[in-house]
């Protein structure tokens, strides 16, 4: 087929210098930066980078290392925001989230959208903080909240707000629900816990060496002085046990009442038979005590525990995502006829609101005057909108696009379908498939094993000596704590989340690397998962000799206004836009160019304006748009969403790992099986509501398969929610992002491949460690057992064991040899389609 | 040897202070944010600080290195 391939772009900047993404060809924006000329996706990110630089912050630069700012798509639309926003300097909207509202300086806390590093932090703060009327602005990293608090009189909430998002972020409200605030206070008093655990255990291991320092050199020291070392190194221990190692205790019940062997019984049979032995040991003046060893184990622990933790916070999991999602005010239209502001929480069934193009609907409705379309991408992750005309029904949280509408009201809050979708995710949720773990499974046997021993050489000694039996099982119990035992497999989990989050990937749930390890089946989403999630011109065909950057060109200028997918598939090659734009629902636009009328859309529609026969279409497989003038057809546009660009190359090494691979998808059109066909999946499952994909998932399991399901949008979640591992990619909604069990920072499916060779590795390592640490057991277990090992020893073994097993997990965080190009290396292309020559 | 019995309960009552100097620094939230702080050590916010003259040298030398 004769086609004419737009522009190639010089070779060493084909990705935007703001926010990454590939340059599309032929556009040029250009932004001077420390006195280069940087090259821009868009005119957002032009526009974006404008701001920063004229700001003279434009170190930002250079202080965010690799991390890539937030695509900024969302400033086309910033005049059409900056209404939407002004409903925030409403009263009745902020007495829900500012405080001291009555005051001249109110405050309010926002969560920060968009926040990758460190010098995002720095470029927030410092362009807030200029502004007039601001009193103080401190963004948190780790939660991506901002503490925001201004002199109302100098300046208005929105305007800070239009603000943030000049640079290339969002901020929303926020009001912490009762979950989170139980969170915060969980995580405050698990750093509580790291922190007496540690001070207690070294004041503990003190005390311990000078006794041990004695026993060691043969002098001795007074009887009063040990006692008053054994006392003292009591009072350190007390609040480690009592306080910062109860969690495990309480675990230890909690798996004791469900008849569950888990790591957390030997932990805590060892921690707190050791500690009240020692007790014991204490108040009587006999036997050993064993203070340090109990307590440095539990701080080693809780140091495990706590990783684990921070990394879970670490998906900016923006709170209450789902308020977000539905706008918190509402016009509504009273009985005189008239529009009002209300908050959209104060809706009723029956309640007549209208909605402005641009606006997100508030909620569930039925149309009762005009016709649009509606972007459903929120809910069902397809990004082509749908018409709508009167007595259809619309869903709260989609987004009205072309024309005014009104709408009657029919459900609000707990029964509207955004809502039922987050019932369908607790039901998801509870139904989660339990995975077994590695270590649980040793540790079943290991508990059984080490009480049954424990029990013989009591009941040996016992007929031995019997006024030794009891320091003999208290040493045989704490030479075999299971200390390397339950190191081995935290240890070398955290060196593997911790190198894989460098790489791109983070783990936010403790079992992601086992079911990695075990998966036998991956599971896609289509749209923003295989492909970009954005409609993009992949070719111009041009008609009657026009030049397809004139076309182009044209295109671009009657799409100028449009909100619609299309429309913003025009951006790169915007110039100007044309006049006396009229918009035809489902149909196309018109509008003047140099005084002669253009029409873009359905080829009828355009050709309605010549009065010509429709031109032959390039093929039947893509979804081809028209641009034609008064006198003639001028060209066809191919509009694709497009496969991202090392799809290809991810399935293949996924492939070659043995996993079977399938797309489950709401989409039903041809493209689904066109993609199938490029990227070589047989099995496709197309057309599938939310339910249904829970079902095949289900299904799936069922078989005994080991699944993991790749998404992005909310439609995805309660099949992510169900999958035994679920990973969402970075551009995914918050609410996807908080209910995966791992997410794609890097949003590069290859990084998947590299992760599941990581966990078989990870696996690997945990088998080797349970081995050593066995080992170690096996060995020690006797001599204990015999009354041959001193509590100095005991400890120094233990330590000696479980540094054995850190070092061997360290090793997984060594940088890999290169199994990318052993495994599996692709023929390799010169460029991609779009960079023809 | 005796000292020590002095020794140890002072041992015991810094501990003890450390506990809470702790405690107080997680409740006064310095311990929310665990990340940024590391780095915005690193950002030139003293930049207006710099005498001019010594600016110009900066942006000479870079114009150089360019």
């Amino acid at each position: 087929m004769e086609s004419v391939e737009t522009f190639v772009s010089t070779p060493e900047e084909t990705q935007c210098y703001h926010c990454g993404s590939d340059i599309p060809p032929g556009s040029s924006f250009y932004t001077r930066i420390n006195n280069e000329d940087k090259r821009m996706c868009c005119p957002g990110c032009q526009a974006v980078a404008q701001t920063i630089v004229a700001g003279g912050l434009d170190s930002f630069y250079r202080h965010r290392g690799n991390d890539l700012s937030p695509t900024t798509t969302d400033l086309i639309e910033l005049e059409s925001l900056t209404k939407e926003l002004a409903l925030y300097d409403s009263r009745e909207i902020q007495q829900d989230f500012v405080q001291n509202l009555d005051t001249d300086q109110p405050s309010a806390t926002l969560v920060i959208e968009g926040i990758s590093c460190a010098a995002c932090v720095w470029l927030l703060e410092n362009h807030i903080s200029k502004q007039p009327g601001v009193v103080k602005f401190s963004v948190n990293l780790t939660n991506h909240r901002a503490q925001l608090s201004w002199q109302s009189k100098e300046v208005k909430l929105s305007t800070l707000l239009a603000e943030i998002i000049r640079i290339g972020y969002k901020a929303h409200p926020y009001h912490p629900d009762k979950e989170e605030q139980l969170l915060a206070k969980e995580s405050k008093r698990s750093i509580i816990r790291l922190g007496v655990a540690g001070i207690g255990s070294m004041q503990a291991m003190m005390f311990a060496a000078a006794i041990y320092a004695a026993e060691i050199a043969g002098t001795g020291m007074d009887e009063k002085y040990v006692l008053l070392m054994r006392w003292a190194s009591m009072v350190v221990s007390t609040p480690v046990i009592l306080y910062a190692s109860w969690p495990f205790l309480k675990n230890a019940i909690r798996d004791i009442k469900a008849r569950h062997l888990t790591m957390d019984i030997p932990v805590s049979i060892a921690i707190w038979g050791g500690y009240f032995a020692s007790i014991w040991a204490t108040v009587f003046n006999t036997g050993e005590i064993y203070f340090e060893s109990v307590t440095m184990f539990a701080f080693f622990l809780l140091i495990g525990r706590f990783m684990e933790m921070k990394a879970r916070q670490r998906t900016g999991r923006a709170g209450n995502a789902l308020l977000n999602l539905i706008p918190a005010s509402a016009l509504r239209i009273n009985d005189q006829g008239e529009e009002e502001l209300v908050s959209a929480t104060s809706l009723q069934p029956g309640d007549r609101i209208r909605i402005k193009p641009g606006q997100t609907i508030p909620a569930d409705g039925v149309i009762v005057r005009g016709f649009s379309s509606i972007d459903e991408s929120a809910l069902t992750g397809e990004y082509m909108p749908l018409s709508k005309k009167v007595d259809d029904k619309v869903v709260g949280g989609t987004i009205n696009i072309e024309n005014p509408i009104e709408l009657e009201v029919t459900e609000v809050g707990e029964k509207s379908r955004i809502s039922s979708i987050v019932r369908l995710l607790e039901r998801a949720q509870s139904e989660k498939p339990y995975v077994a773990r590695v270590a649980d499974h040793v540790a079943r046997y290991f508990v059984g094993a080490t009480l049954i021993v424990a029990t013989c050489v009591y009941t040996a000694w016992y007929f031995i000596d019997p006024s030794k039996a009891f320091w003999v099982t208290l040493a045989v119990l704490v030479v075999t704590c299971p200390c390397a035992l339950s190191l081995a497999t935290p240890t070398a989990l955290t060196a593997a989340t911790g190198t894989l989050r460098q790489r791109g990937l983070l783990i936010t749930r403790g079992h992601v690397l086992e079911s990695f390890s075990k998966a036998t089946h991956i599971i896609f989403d289509k749209t923003g998962t295989l492909t970009e999630g954005r409609l993009a011109i992949q070719e111009t065909f041009p008609l009657n000799g026009t030049s397809p950057a004139d076309a182009l060109m044209w295109g671009a200028a009657l799409e100028a206004l449009s909100e619609h997918p299309i429309g913003r598939a025009f951006i790169p090659w915007y110039c100007f836009s044309a006049d006396s734009i009229e918009n035809s629902v489902g149909k196309g636009i018109q509008g003047e160019i140099d005084g002669i009328r253009f029409r873009i859309g359905t080829p009828s529609y355009v050709m309605e304006l010549s009065g010509q026969d429709i031109p032959e279409m390039p093929d039947q497989q893509r979804q081809w748009i028209l641009l034609g003038n008064e006198r003639s057809p001028l060209a066809w546009f191919a509009l694709d969403d497009q496969i991202r660009r090392e799809t290809r190359q991810a399935i293949r090494e996924l492939k070659a790992l043995g996993l079977s691979i399938e797309i489950l998808t709401g989409d039903t059109s041809p493209a689904v099986q066109r993609i199938a066909e490029k990227l070589d999946i047989d099995v496709i499952n197309s057309g599938m509501s939310p339910e249904q994909k829970l079902a095949r998932i289900e299904a799936l399991q069922a078989e005994g398969k080991q699944t993991i399901m790749v998404g992005d949008g909310i439609n995805d979640i309660p099949v992510l929610v169900g999958a035994q591992t679920s990973v969402s990619m970075g551009a995914a909604t918050d609410l996807a992002k908080t209910n995966a069990d791992a997410v794609l920072t890097n949003n590069n499916l290859q990084t998947l491949a590299e992760s599941i060779r990581m966990a078989r590795k990870t696996r690997t390592i945990i088998k080797e460690n349970l081995g050593l640490s066995l080992t170690y057991n096996v060995i020690a277990l006797p001599a204990a057992a015999m009354g041959l090992v001193p509590p100095y020893i005991a400890a120094i073994g233990m330590t000696a064991s479980s540094l054995v097993v850190t070092g061997n997990a360290m090793r997984l965080t060594r940088k890999p040899r290169e199994l990318k190009t052993s495994l599996v290396e692709a023929p390799k292309k010169p460029a991609n389609i779009n960079a023809g020559t | 040897m005796e000292i020590v019995i002095l020794l140890i309960p002072i041992a015991l009552i810094l501990t003890g202070l450390a506990f809470w100097a702790f405690f107080w620094s997680v409740n006064s939230g310095q311990f929310d944010d665990l990340d940024s702080p590391a780095h915005s050590i690193l950002y030139d916010d003293d930049e207006d600080m710099i005498p001019d003259d010594a600016k110009v040298d900066k942006k000479d030398t870079k114009q150089n290195h360019d």
